[in-house]
């Protein structure tokens, strides 16, 4: 589904991918761990096609397409979601809307009529379920004044309405209580599928023990330096990223 | 950012979808102005002496004036006022057998623009339609529902049928909000003012239906000079929208309009403005210079005046929906978003004239500027001595797409009531690289991402505005935007 060759990448003349290798295949969940900076957000960014990001070298197949070639919005059509560490506030812009808009324009491009409002109302009721999410939060604008874990509630609600082929969360655990974080766990759970996959950009292990990953590999410095299964993320949550270092080729 | 750049570069200019023109007879005044031109005018329109007699007092006082190019901040060559034909009205190719009859190629020209003529009664019944006064160059050509409307004691009709039918009214109020001194173009419009509406709601009625004046420039080298009069009696109420389009042409066309409103004791008028006229190409070639003065009174207590405004179009708009706040307790407020893209030119806003105790007035502004535009945002707030608790609030943001457009804001106060409570919001704002990124993200191309960011932008200005209106607007500034990324 998703195959990574040697990609690398930076940013204002930086270089921060270093030659990043990763297949995923349809049906697999692969965590990406590491240590802040070492370039998980930047490879999320350059998948999903951030403008800002210089691709030097490499190639990313999706679905056999390549897809450094496509315009961010044909990406996000193709099936690829993104989960932003950050998710953005859009003031005015109901999020109904903008996920009415967004689904009509992925149906659009595959060639499907755009759901009636019944139909879509229905799938926003079946989707806030999946995640648990308020009735209020779905008629508020784009994550305006949500909270930190609301907005991280709200990406997997519109990822479970958009339902992508491959989703990459960055971070999506990150300031979740307890309960928000069993909840996010679930809706990826329930969303998993012979094919669907899924990256999971995640610095502790605890999000593992709910979404337990085929895959689990270790970035550092813009490379992959370690893979191996969900033991990895036991072994890096017990010693920390200081071996890790050891293994990273000398700069 | 710099592939931002590059899109913005590419600016093609929204294509304007109204440019056309109606292949119509029009008999017109010869072109310039003076005393012979404004008693063609008058004649033409059939006009009782005391009119004929205001239009020239106060083309008098038009010729002692200047132009006023220098204190708002736009630009344009001098106007020369003796090159623009003051007078064009179509000529219907047969006789018509009744005065209700309007020529079959003027109906399709609004029809064309979306506008229907036709009373069609709904089944919902008459309130969800919307009674329309069509003018046309110099002259109204068909207003609708006037029956309907009468048998309440509403008259809306056009600025000419009333100077026959209800000259007392028309004697009273014209020029008691606006009078011709006010402005240059204020006695400009005063001494050759053509066509325009007419709406007086009496006494303790509400209006049924939203009442609306439809403006279309067609004729080359005119200009348009209309008037519209609103007069809500004690505890009337009613809502009134205006809309108006234009041809395309290389050539500046000037409209400048006088609006007056008067709301007594406890009435409530809601004037909601779509201005859409030609904006000229993307090299500022043409468009129509939009000098407009509309200023309403809240002459009893208890009274409001509500202004919204759309502004999309003209080449320059210069205009400030102003209220003077005379009765005590009144509301005064005004709702505005000016959307300027390649060369247009905005300077636009209010003045708040707060005298009544308890007055209170609330300005919402949204400027939008794509392009080499500028868009400027210039307004007065004044408390008299003795209105005491005058309140005042201004909110006045900026939202700018790409480097090469302006936005400025001129925010001026004077207050002389020490108990006045006036508070000033401005922001200026980017589209921001990371909300186009983040809708990109979800499927949505950039071009609908941005008509979705800036209506959401505007939202607060455009829930004011009616229904139909509304989803009218999103539309307008999505495709005004058209091609400016940011
Ligand atoms: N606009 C930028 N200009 C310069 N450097 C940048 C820019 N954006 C990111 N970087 C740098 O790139 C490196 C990788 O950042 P990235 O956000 O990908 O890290 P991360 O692995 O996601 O970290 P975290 O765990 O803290 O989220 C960091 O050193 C960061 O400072
Ligand atoms: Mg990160």
């Amino acid at each position: 589904m998703l195959s990574i060759k040697n990609l690398k990448a930076g940013i204002a003349g930086k270089e921060i991918l270093k030659g990043i290798n990763l297949e995923v295949k349809a049906g697999e969940v692969h965590a990406i761990m590491g240590p802040n900076g070492s370039g998980k957000s930047t490879l999320s960014n350059v998948l999903a096609g951030r403008e800002d990001y210089d691709v030097s070298d490499g190639q990313v197949l999706f679905n056999k397409k390549n897809l450094l070639e496509m315009p961010p919005e044909d990406r996000a059509r193709e099936g690829l979601f993104l989960a932003f560490q950050y998710p953005v506030e859009i003031p005015g812009v109901s999020n109904i809307n903008f996920l009415k808009t967004a689904l009509s324009e992925i149906r659009q491009y595959k060639g499907l009529p755009p759901l009636d409002t019944k139909e879509f109302l229905k799938l926003v009721k079946e989707k806030q379920a999946l995640v648990e999410m308020q009735g209020s939060l779905a008629n508020r604008s784009v994550n305006e004044g949500f909270s930190g874990g609301e907005k991280k509630r709200n990406e997997i609600f519109q990822m479970a309405m958009l339902e992508p082929t491959l989703a990459v969360l960055d971070e999506t655990d990150s300031g979740l209580d307890i309960d928000a974080l069993r909840i996010v766990a679930n809706g990826v759970n329930m969303l998993r599928a012979k094919n669907r996959a899924f990256v999971v950009i995640t610095h502790y292990q605890r999000l593992l023990d709910y979404i337990v990953p085929d895959f689990v590999h270790v970035l550092y410095n813009g490379r992959i330096v370690k893979s191996g299964t969900k033991e990895l993320a036991m072994e890096l949550e017990e010693k920390g990223y200081e071996w890790i270092k050891e293994l990273a080729p000398a700069v | 950012m710099s592939d931002t750049n590059q899109l913005l570069e590419e600016i093609t200019g929204s294509e304007y979808k109204y440019g056309w023109t109606t292949n119509i007879d029009t008999e017109t005044a010869p072109k310039g102005i003076n005393a012979e031109v404004i008693r063609f005018i008058s004649q033409k329109k059939n006009e009782p002496t005391w009119m004929l007699e205001l239009r020239l007092k106060a083309f008098r006082h038009w010729l002692t004036l200047e132009e006023p190019r220098h204190w708002a901040k736009i630009q344009y060559p001098a106007i020369n006022f003796n090159d623009i034909i003051y007078f064009a009205a179509p000529k219907p190719k047969k006789q018509l057998k009744n005065l209700n009859e309007v020529d079959p190629e003027l109906l399709k020209t609004f029809e064309k623009l979306g506008i229907s003529l036709e009373e069609q009664k709904r089944l919902s019944g008459v309130e969800s339609s919307i009674a329309v006064d069509a003018v046309i160059d110099s002259v109204s050509v068909k207003t609708t529902f006037k029956e309907v409307l009468a048998e309440k004691g509403i008259i809306f009709c056009s600025f000419s049928e009333a100077v026959q039918e209800h000259p007392e009214l028309v004697k009273e109020y014209m020029g008691s909000v606006v009078p011709y001194t006010d402005n240059f173009y204020a006695a400009l419009n005063a001494a050759v003012f053509s066509d325009g509406s007419f709406c007086y709601v009496p006494k303790g009625v509400r209006c049924p239906m939203e009442l609306s004046t439809y403006f279309r420039i067609n004729s080359a080298g005119t200009g348009q000079f209309e008037r519209t009069l609103i007069i809500a009696d004690e505890g009337a109420y009613v809502s009134y929208l205006e809309g108006c389009t234009a041809p395309k042409r290389d050539e500046n066309q000037l409209h400048a309009a006088v609006v007056e409103i008067v709301a007594h004791k406890n009435a409530e008028v809601k004037y909601s403005t779509v201005q859409n006229w030609y904006p000229g190409d993307k090299d500022g070639k043409g468009g129509i210079y939009n000098f407009v003065t509309k200023r309403g009174i809240c002459i009893g207590n208890n009274s409001k005046i509500s202004w919204t405004q759309v502004e999309t179009g003209s080449a320059i708009t210069w205009k400030y929906p102003s209220v003077i706040l005379k009765g005590d307790n009144s509301i005064g407020e005004f709702y505005s978003v000016a959307v300027t893209n390649n060369l247009q030119q905005a300077d636009t806003g209010t003045k708040m004239t707060h005298i009544g105790k308890n007055t209170r007035s609330t300005i919402v502004s949204k400027g939008i500027s794509a392009g080499k535009s500028n868009n400027s945002y210039r307004g007065l707030v004044r408390i008299n001595k003795g209105a005491h608790n005058a309140r005042n609030f201004s909110q006045c943001d900026s939202l700018l797409m790409g480097d090469k457009c302006g936005a400025h804001t001129f925010p001026y106060i004077e207050i002389k009531d020490k108990s006045a409570i006036v508070e000033h919001e401005a922001t200026t704002s980017k589209i921001g690289e990371d909300q186009l990124f983040y809708c990109n993200q979800r499927g949505i191309e950039t071009e609908k991402a941005i008509g979705l960011i800036v209506n959401g932008y505007c939202k607060e200005v455009l829930n004011q505005l009616p229904m139909e209106f509304a989803v009218e607007s999103q539309k307008l500034l999505a495709v005004s935007l058209e091609g400016s990324v940011g």
